[in-house]
């Protein structure tokens, strides 16, 4: 293979990474879809910090989508405690409301400006190679830099709030009782999925990374029901889905994000299936 | 602090509480005291306000109006003294955590919750696991775990917090004889330390022998005291044979604006829904 190839596989697998440690926790606290919500509210914060900036790499750019993020799920909660909206209800506004005056600034200003839909849409993980940063002599891909730094972040955020997490997710009112902030610990788990959101999207795009989020940690779940090693066996899938991903893409020449999340879906069913066809024991 | 004045200060106090739920009343003019050391049973029909009163108890849910001193302080300053006990339906038992992991966390506190619990803590957790005898589970994950097992994996998380008051949440239902005399034993152990018990239990059968102490409830309190004061016909028949005679009477009370303040929010529920009361 070649060292692109490489780049794409190792940025995609990092990226997977974080994701499927966050997507786990999504996953156990029922909160699949607010992934979803976050990565389709990030645009119009991407959208409207690239016109202020006019740059494509500023940290602007993740500010405000980060921002977006958090926005959402803080509308979200609103809606739902607030209003007495049902939750799934509340979802669905806040986030395709967002997601379509992303779609409408980018629309009006395409002309403009170089952030076109399809990249927010489909994200572009083929151009890894492309984008090089200096290091005196040597020259890496800033996505994959980018990529590292993400989950090392991630990593970090895991070990440091694992029994939080761990509590929160299995029953957030004793953790109350106990006189944790709960919605602090909410918040911080939402930048960090707003964060990942924003920086895998310029990778797989605004739609597929719902399914980095909730595919490898839903598949882990099925075969595992410790949570460490649901985490750990959440985050191989993902990485696999990044080698597999680029080997389908290059053997049908299409879409390298579509072909890692079709992967992603592959291992989930044959999982589903070889449970199904297992006997249990008791 | 000295001894002899923890002893006087009640366990619990709840006064003049108020509570609704989607602007509905469930609970109504709550005042009663609970004295240190009693094993109490919150006791009514269904949806008679049980759960909800301990939830208010706990600050998990915004009271209307009233307050509620535990050991006469706010919640806040006695929370290490204060352990609640979910329902045992209120989580999701397939969630990957092992029993130990569970019980652990009745250790989990503020200022320990980024670091690894201690060698006491560790202790603690093995005693409560021991106690309610499942120490030989511990390493069990909870998905595989008996209705009854599970509730005694909660109740090793409540003995874990080594606290002065606990509140259970029908720690009752659903269980086997075995798990229900582990739990009984429990209690008794924990009345023998001089330590205060509430537990919210829908059985008026089983409530007189299990408990001395009876707060009987019907949205709004209908009697608290000793159990033989408490279970007398007039009482009973109040809480449960004339439930909906109570509510409507209550509805009636509103309507007259003999509680001008609740009018205005019991309208709006009637009404299209919006404002807040």
């Amino acid at each position: 293979m070649t060292i692109e190839a490489w780049y794409i596989i190792i940025t995609g697998a990092l990226i997977a990474a974080s994701t499927a440690i966050l997507g786990s926790f999504l996953v156990l606290r029922k909160m699949a879809m607010l992934g979803d919500a976050i990565s389709h509210a990030v645009l119009p914060g991407i959208v409207v910090a690239f016109l202020l900036s006019g740059e494509r790499d500023s940290t602007l750019l993740l500010i405000g989508a980060a921002f977006s993020g958090l926005l959402a799920s803080l509308l979200i909660e609103l809606l739902h405690r607030k209003a007495r909206l049902q939750e799934d209800a509340s979802i669905g506004v806040s986030f395709t409301w967002l997601f379509a005056m992303g779609v409408l600034l980018i629309s009006a200003y395409t002309g403009q400006v170089d952030l076109d839909q399809e990249c927010v849409l489909y994200g572009e993980i083929a151009y890894v190679p492309l984008d090089l940063m200096a290091f005196g002599n040597t020259y890496l891909p800033r996505p994959l830099l980018v990529a590292a730094l993400l989950f090392l972040i991630v990593l970090l955020y895991l070990l440091f709030s694992f029994k939080g997490l761990k509590l929160m997710s299995f029953n957030p009112d004793f953790a109350q009782s106990l006189g944790i902030r709960t919605q602090v610990w909410h918040f911080t788990f939402m930048a960090m999925v707003s964060l990942t959101t924003v920086l895998a999207f310029e990778i797989v795009g605004a739609i597929l990374i719902v399914a980095l989020l909730v595919v490898p940690a839903a598949t882990a779940f099925l075969w595992t029901r410790a949570l460490i090693p649901m985490i750990v066996l959440a985050v191989f899938i993902g990485v696999l889905s990044s080698f597999g991903g680029y080997g389908l893409a290059s053997v049908l020449k299409g879409s390298i994000a579509g072909a890692m999340v079709s992967v992603a879906g592959l291992l989930f069913f044959s999982s589903l299936l070889i449970k199904l066809l297992t006997p249990k024991k008791n | 602090m000295k001894n002899k004045d923890i002893n006087k200060v009640p366990s619990l106090e709840v006064h003049n509480l108020a509570a609704s739920y989607n602007r509905m009343p469930v609970l109504w003019d709550i005042d009663f005291q609970i004295p240190q050391g009693v094993l109490t049973g919150i006791v009514g029909p269904n949806g008679s306000g049980k759960t909800t009163l301990l939830r208010n108890i706990m600050g998990l849910m915004k009271a209307d109006s009233g307050y509620v001193k535990i050991f006469g302080e706010d919640l806040n300053k006695v929370r290490e003294r204060v352990s609640y006990v979910p329902q045992r339906e209120s989580v999701d038992w397939t969630f990957p955590a092992s029993v130990r992991e569970v019980v652990e966390m009745g250790r989990y506190r503020n200022a320990n919750l980024m670091r690894r619990l201690s060698k006491t803590d560790k202790e603690k957790v093995n005693i409560a696991l021991e106690k309610v005898g499942m120490l030989e589970y511990a390493n069990r994950q909870i998905s595989q775990l008996s209705g009854g097992q599970q509730q005694r994996v909660f109740l090793a998380r409540s003995l874990a917090q080594d606290a002065d008051l606990y509140l259970m949440d029908e720690p009752f239902v659903g269980v086997d004889a075995a798990t229900e005399e582990a739990i009984l034993e429990v209690l008794s152990e924990l009345r023998n330390e001089g330590k205060t018990v509430v537990i919210v239990h829908h059985d008026l059968q089983t409530a007189y022998q299990y408990f001395n102490w009876i707060i009987l409830l019907n949205t709004r309190l209908v009697a608290a005291g000793p159990k033989e004061e408490v279970f007398l016909q007039e009482n009973l028949r109040e809480a449960y044979g004339g439930r909906l005679t109570i509510l409507s009477k209550l509805s009636n009370l509103i309507a007259k604006s003999e509680f001008p303040v609740r009018e205005k929010g019991f309208k709006e529920t009637e009404g299209s829904g919006d404002g807040q009361s």
